[in-house]
């Protein structure tokens, strides 16, 4: 049963990437969808399993890599936090096949999309339950491969390409230190089990390492260098640049893809290494520091965008933040808490405004949205829900986890911790207020689109408004469900045994009420403020930014992160390609290489011809010449 | 009055022979040139043959200058044949419009 969890998606893919032209798009589309949603049915009966009778299991599928001590095997391992995973995975991903059916009617290469969907549902599901880190890299690079052929699945549209390849790039840097990663880790333990290497890192806590010329723990440095990877695959600050252009996909691969599902997985992998980040107080720190940072710095990047889905992209890298800032502080299973409700309602912001998107035709600007929601009641009913979810709206999912991430920052009780916690607050009002704004110049105010007219919008189909009613269920109730097994205090350790590791067990202390009521107070206030700037008072609104031109200029550039890129690495790199082109290999390499020698003979084969003159008498010559010369020799001898 | 001895008949062969060699290779103008220098490489190469039969005395050199003879005699014909067949052919039997082996 659980070996099929893995299989059906594969089969899926295979089925309709290879037989789609003959079975059919309809046919493509219901295999694909009901194969993943047998598969999210099996998982949610491995997480019941795995609640209500603490199962756990490591079935090994087959032998892969056995050579010398690097023994490694294709397996599944089944705890609480791959059982959580599996969930999130499948549940979200089977909505996403539904919902494509319907978002995706018009397209001519409907087989292929269903086929990637499902072969990327196939490889998130081998990272998250794989027990060692060699399987966890090929699901790693398989969602990366994936994401890359959904970002570009429009491939006539060129900004689609571009995006998918700086997806691919970007993702290449973070894969290098987590490449580098597991090589250290088979250096210094030469396994790469979990389990194995989980239980030796106690024995070279005092192991230094030289790394760069730098003296360096050895905990610390794997720590960081998995880390690095993770930032890539997670987008946080310096490596987030190809999330946003990464909405030039379709919109459910956003939804799945760079939401609910790959883009976490740089959390997994941390709370995944818990034994390992327990001990490096350093890596801890750094990966506090940068949650936060990406959280703030991208919740000021989404009050000021205009495109509905890179607000929506912002706003994933920001949560993404949350979830790791709530690693660093040591909240592990906050962190997997805020990701479980997380895939939920962005899911459901994501697939709901692709239900608008769709309304528009194919229009992305806000500002040419507005005055709908009488239009598409249930559009703008689930994606209400879906932000109320998102900004903690006390009750609804998110205020379970998000507020449980700042409270856990607060008991931290030192300066990151308190730092984080202030950051966090702040950034939760900032998220709101974003939030609203999008709802509010979506579907309230004037009619600004001049390309159809408002008759002209209309509800999605059933099939695309199903899987956002499931979402909305997911978003509402996630949390109140799910917050005493994830992060109560009775519950957490009973349900997540040992697949995370805390070495001092998390405070149990309660921080003061005043700070539990203050982040619900500040987003509750937010919905008037979002109100009246954005819909009563839009000329004030316009003043502030008139005012703080440079700021407004520096939020709406994206903090310039691409331009210093380009100027940093893009253009350097670009130019050194061309010196290598232009010069060192069609000068130098072709030049003295196969067109020089061909040129060589080409000259010597002209001057040859020449011999050739068809005079007889030049033969007659040259023959006589030929035999006095062997005569001349044969005589001298 | 020096003796006419076998090296002076030899050199007379030789320079006989290298005259009609440097007909054949300095000539550009008449292919009958060609014809004429063979002849004279043939006489060349008889007077040889001659000097070294009476230096020997032997007399089957001067019976191969006979053969000889007979055969330049038939070569000859042969040759003058062929171009005269060949000028019916190509019109000319100027010795630098002769490429066609050049292909």
């Amino acid at each position: 049963m659980e070996i099929s969890i893995i299989g059906l998606p594969l089969l899926a893919s295979i089925i309709a990437g290879f037989f789609g032209k003959l079975i059919g798009d309809r046919n493509s589309e219901i295999i694909t969808s009901l194969l993943v949603t047998i598969a999210a049915i099996l998982s949610a009966i491995v997480l019941y399993e795995v609640i209500f009778n603490q199962y756990q299991d490591n079935i090994v599928i087959a032998t892969w890599i056995n050579s010398g001590t690097l023994d490694v095997n294709w397996s599944m391992k089944i705890d609480s936090l791959s059982a959580v995973m599996l969930v999130v995975v499948t549940s979200v991903s089977s909505l996403v096949h539904i919902y494509s059916i319907g978002y995706m009617s018009h397209d001519p290469h409907k087989p292929r999309f269903m086929a990637y969907l499902s072969l990327f549902t196939f490889a998130m599901l081998m990272l998250v339950t794989s027990d060692n880190f060699i399987q966890l890299f090929f699901g790693w690079e398989g969602v990366g491969l994936c994401s890359y052929f959904l970002i570009g699945f429009w491939f006539k549209k060129d900004t689609a390409n571009k995006a998918a390849i700086k997806a691919f790039v970007v993702n290449r840097v973070g894969d290098f230190g987590f490449a580098l990663g597991i090589f250290l880790i088979f250096y210094l333990f030469g396994t790469v089990n979990y389990s194995e290497v989980f239980q030796l890192i106690p024995t070279i806590t005092d192991k230094n390492l030289i790394f760069l010329g730098i003296q360096i723990n050895a905990i610390d440095l794997i720590c960081l260098l998995l880390f690095i990877g993770a930032m890539g695959k997670s987008a946080q600050i310096l490596l987030h640049t190809w999330l946003p252009d990464a909405m030039e996909g379709p919109t459910p691969v956003s939804a799945l893809i760079h939401a609910a599902t790959m883009v976490t997985a740089g959390v997994f992998l941390v709370v995944r290494c818990s034994p390992i980040y327990e001990y490096s107080e350093l890596a801890l720190n750094i990966i506090t520091i940068v949650g936060m940072s990406t959280a703030f710095f991208a919740a000021t990047v989404a009050l000021v965008q205009t495109d509905i889905k890179k607000i929506i992209a912002y706003s994933t890298c920001s949560q993404l933040g949350y979830m790791f800032f709530a690693a660093g502080v040591g909240a592990y299973n906050v962190a997997m808490f805020h990701l479980f409700t997380h895939a939920f309602f962005k899911a459901l912001l994501f697939l709901g405004s692709g239900s608008v998107i769709h309304a528009f035709k194919d229009e992305q600007n806000i500002n040419n949205m507005g005055g709908v929601y009488k239009k598409l009641p249930y559009t703008y009913v689930l994606m209400i829900i879906g932000t109320l979810a998102l900004t903690g709206f006390p009750f609804l999912s998110g205020f379970y986890s998000k507020d449980a991430i700042i409270e856990f920052a607060y008991l931290r009780g030192n300066t990151t911790g308190y730092y984080a916690a202030g950051i966090g607050i702040f950034t939760a009002f900032l998220t709101s207020v974003y939030s609203w704004r999008l709802i509010f110049k979506t579907f309230h105010g004037e009619f600004n689109n001049k390309n159809i007219k408002i008759d002209e919008t209309h509800e999605s189909p059933l099939v695309m408004l199903i899987p956002l009613f499931l979402l909305s269920i997911g978003a509402v109730f996630a949390g109140y469900i799910f917050k005493e097994l994830f992060v109560g205090h009775s519950g957490t350790n009973i349900f997540w045994q040992d697949s995370i590791f805390f070495l001092k067990p998390l405070s149990t202390e309660h921080p003061p009420f005043w700070f539990l009521v203050l982040t619900p107070i500040l987003v509750i206030l937010s919905i008037p403020i979002s109100y009246y700037l954005f819909i009563k008072n839009k000329n004030l609104t316009k003043q502030i930014a008139n005012v703080n031109k440079p700021l407004y200029q520096f939020l709406l550039n994206k903090w310039y992160f691409d331009e210093l890129y380009d100027f940093l690495i893009v253009k350097p790199s670009k130019n050194l390609g061309l010196f290598l082109w232009k010069f060192f290999d069609v000068k130098l390499i072709d030049g003295f290489g196969p067109d020089g020698i061909s040129s060589l003979i080409k000259r010597f084969s002209l001057k040859a011809k020449k011999f050739q003159s068809g005079f007889v008498y030049q033969y007659a010559f040259v023959m006589l010449l030929g035999f006095s010369t062997l005569l001349t020799f044969l005589i001298i001898k | 009055m020096t003796e006419i001895t076998l090296g002076h008949y030899l050199t007379l062969g030789a320079v006989i022979f290298t005259i009609g060699i440097i007909g054949i290779f300095l000539n550009r103008k008449n292919i009958i040139v060609i014809l004429m220098s063979i002849e004279l490489i043939l006489l060349a190469v008889n007077i040889n043959l001659v000097s070294f039969s009476i230096y020997l005395g032997d007399l089957s050199g001067q019976v191969f200058t006979l053969f000889i003879l007979t055969v330049a005699a038939a070569e000859a014909a042969i040759g003058l044949a062929i171009i005269v067949v060949y000028y019916r052919n190509s019109g000319t039997i100027r010795v630098e419009e002769i490429d066609k082996l050049k292909g």
